[in-house]
């Protein structure tokens, strides 16, 4: 597929915009100022961007637990995300959802679940709207590999499928649910042979190679949109870091994660960048610099944004 | 005035609203042209307005809803329907987590404008899997409105009001009410939740009652005025909003209540009712306050079993007669 060259350097920007939001994250984390919880993107930047290049900004995603990354690929502000995710006003819900929930409504994004598997049915849902309302939308519903053993795994795509709805189901399967090891609990090898259940196609793609995702991903939103029908995608992928939190990943044999950090998606995407001469050594450094500062202000903006008045925990419960 | 049923009622309710506003759409198991709905609320229908907008389902109540939200959060106005009130425990995650809570999860981004109707209540003998009343799980949900309807009047209009609002409404039936005739304006109206209604008026004791509870209410209230008690009979209509000024204002009055609600007793509805009169209104009490309600155990099958754990007429006179002396 050949992409112009703006659009890989986008591709480009937005991985490493992930990839550096999610480490400040980590070090805020660190240093005791995100409540809560946290469920880092790294290592998963080539899924959120490789399918959300094929989007429109009508178009819509939704987005689970490790949401962080979908959010930054459909285009939402660094800035806003930063601040939900420290529970700040100026954040996308206002302090009211936090890193396992942000929604922008404006760009499509239309939130994460943190029940896995919840966001299919609704995914199917927003498909059946496009499909009544007869526009040529299409939803992205993101999820991971332990959201297939969900009963709304089944319940979802049978009705997205049966109903010929436009939407594209991506699983992440990053091999761990938890420390829930797939071979643990799935006698199937791949997720994406449970497509041939409802019908559709079911296609696996290497998740950590952000162009074979944008490729496969591009087939199936142009098929959504011409009202063919859904498609399940898994790409194969790994996170960098542990579930949540402070999770050492003692599950994990070293060996494996040495292996999936060889194949760390940026590096690849860069290696090739650099071979088909997209990218140069003092573009690299500029694009990277852009990305750094634009994490910086994000971190400004949320530090400096106050938390919302703890009355504010009244509202916003009915219309 | 012209009489038709509580079932008939409702469908009204869903044809004009679909006739008002395209964004309206149905979806649910068996609500379609072969059946139109298990107790036959949809039928006619389909054919009417066709299949894409009354969506037979699968048997999967956790995507009939969860497409009942994802289809509301933007741009349209789903109806759904769960067959027996029971199974809404299938779909427990998609009503608690998602349609009541989205709204404020996102600070306010998306509205849920999503309608679940549902059939509760015992009295058919098809035991513990299709009778129970479960109004108090929605109850306690926080972003859920609940409608309790007991006549034909009330459930046409506070239909429509649960179809043109933005909140999500877990809309109750109950199955004994389907084939019960009441009067019926020719014209176009709608009831604003959070009114209750004051089914009888009476001077010694209230009577709070939901759905069919009302009728039996009613009639006890019959029964006792014979007998010299003059019974008041308020129905909330809704649950969530509750009318808590109605409810206060009537015990004030008559210094006595009884709570009359089908659900089990511990941690019911009944549970909470009792409680706002404790909070609002325990200084104009000259009684304690009863509440009759089913006993703590599933619904039983057999016709003797199951009509001993129905409040019946007797049991509310009974309540009444404790307190009224």
């Amino acid at each position: 597929m050949n992409l112009e060259r703006d659009r890989l350097l986008e591709m480009y920007r937005r991985m490493l915009q992930i990839r550096y939001f999610e480490e400040k994250v980590f070090e805020l984390y660190g240093q005791n100022l995100v409540p809560g919880t946290i469920h880092l993107y790294a290592g998963q930047e080539a899924v959120a961007v490789g399918v959300c290049a094929n989007l429109r900004n009508d178009d819509y995603i939704t987005s689970t637990h490790r949401g962080h990354g979908h959010c930054i690929a459909k285009g939402a502000e660094l800035g806003r995300v930063m601040a939900e995710i420290l529970g700040k006003k100026n954040g996308y819900c206002r302090g009211k959802g936090g890193s396992m929930h942000i929604a922008d409504f404006s760009r499509g994004m239309l939130g994460a679940t943190a029940v896995v598997g919840a966001g299919i049915p609704i995914a199917a849902g927003a498909g059946l709207s496009i499909k009544l309302r007869g526009t040529d939308q299409v939803v992205a519903c993101f999820f991971g590999e332990g959201a297939s053993n969900q009963g709304t795994f089944h319940e979802g795509i049978n009705i997205a499928a049966v109903w010929n709805l436009p939407v594209v189901f991506v699983c992440e399967n990053n091999l761990y649910a938890m420390g829930t090891r797939q071979t643990m609990v799935m006698k199937t090898a791949n997720v994406a042979d449970r497509a041939a259940a409802y019908d559709i196609p079911g296609v696996i793609v290497d998740g950590n190679d952000v162009l074979a995702v944008y490729e496969k991903a591009h087939e199936a939103v142009v098929r959504a949109r011409l009202g063919e029908g859904p498609t399940l995608i898994e790409c194969k992928t790994y996170r960098h870091k542990g579930h949540s939190r402070f999770d050492p990943a003692t599950y994990r044999p070293k060996d494996e994660v040495e292996e999936w950090l060889q194949k760390d998606p940026i590096t690849r995407f860069k290696k090739k960048l650099y071979e088909t001469e997209v990218l140069t050594v003092d573009e690299d450094e500029r694009i990277r610099q852009e990305a750094i500062t634009a994490v910086e202000d994000a971190v400004k903006f949320a530090m400096k944004s106050p938390y919302p008045e703890p009355e504010e925990a009244l509202e916003d419960v009915y219309a | 005035m012209r009489e038709i049923t509580y079932r008939e009622a409702l469908r009204e309710a869903l044809r004009e609203e679909m006739l008002r506003d395209k964004s309206v759409f149905l979806l649910g198991e068996d609500i379609g042209r072969y059946w139109g709905g298990a107790f036959g609320v949809t039928k006619g229908l389909a054919e009417e307005f066709g299949d894409e907008r009354v969506r037979d389902t699968p048997i999967s109540e956790s995507a009939i809803i969860g497409v009942g939200v994802g289809a509301a959060i933007i741009g349209m106005r789903p109806v759904a329907e769960i067959m027996f009130g029971d199974l809404s425990a299938l779909a427990m995650d998609q009503i608690a987590n998602q349609a009541a809570k989205l709204r404020y999860m996102f600070g306010g981004q998306a509205s849920v404008p999503l309608v679940v109707r549902t059939p509760f209540g015992a009295g058919v003998n098809i035991a513990a899997h299709h009778s129970q009343s479960l109004e108090a799980w929605f109850v306690h949900t926080p972003g859920l409105y609940v409608a309790v309807p007991s006549t034909p009047h009330d459930a046409k209009g506070l239909l429509k009001t649960a179809i043109r609002g933005s909140n999500p409404v877990f809309f109750v039936e109950h199955k004994l009410l389907y084939p019960v005739k009441g009067a019926i304006p020719e014209e176009e109206y709608t009831i604003p939740f959070g009114v209750a209604d004051v089914k009888r008026e009476g001077e010694d004791v209230t009577i709070f009652a939901t759905l069919y509870m009302v009728h039996k209410t009613l009639a006890a209230a019959e029964q006792l005025s014979k007998q010299g008690v003059s019974a008041e009979v308020i129905d909330p209509r809704t649950l969530v909003p509750l009318d808590k000024k109605s409810l206060v204002n009537s015990v004030k009055k008559t210094g006595r209540i009884v709570i009359v609600t089908e659900d089990c007793k511990t941690g019911g509805v009944s549970a909470e009712i009792a409680a706002v009169v404790a909070e609002e209104a325990l200084d104009y009490l000259d009684a304690p306050i009863r509440r009759v309600a089913e006993p703590d155990t599933p619904v039983p099958f057999s016709p003797p079993l199951e009509q001993f754990v129905i409040p019946n007429e007797k049991s509310i006179i009974k309540a009444v007669k404790e307190i009224v002396y």
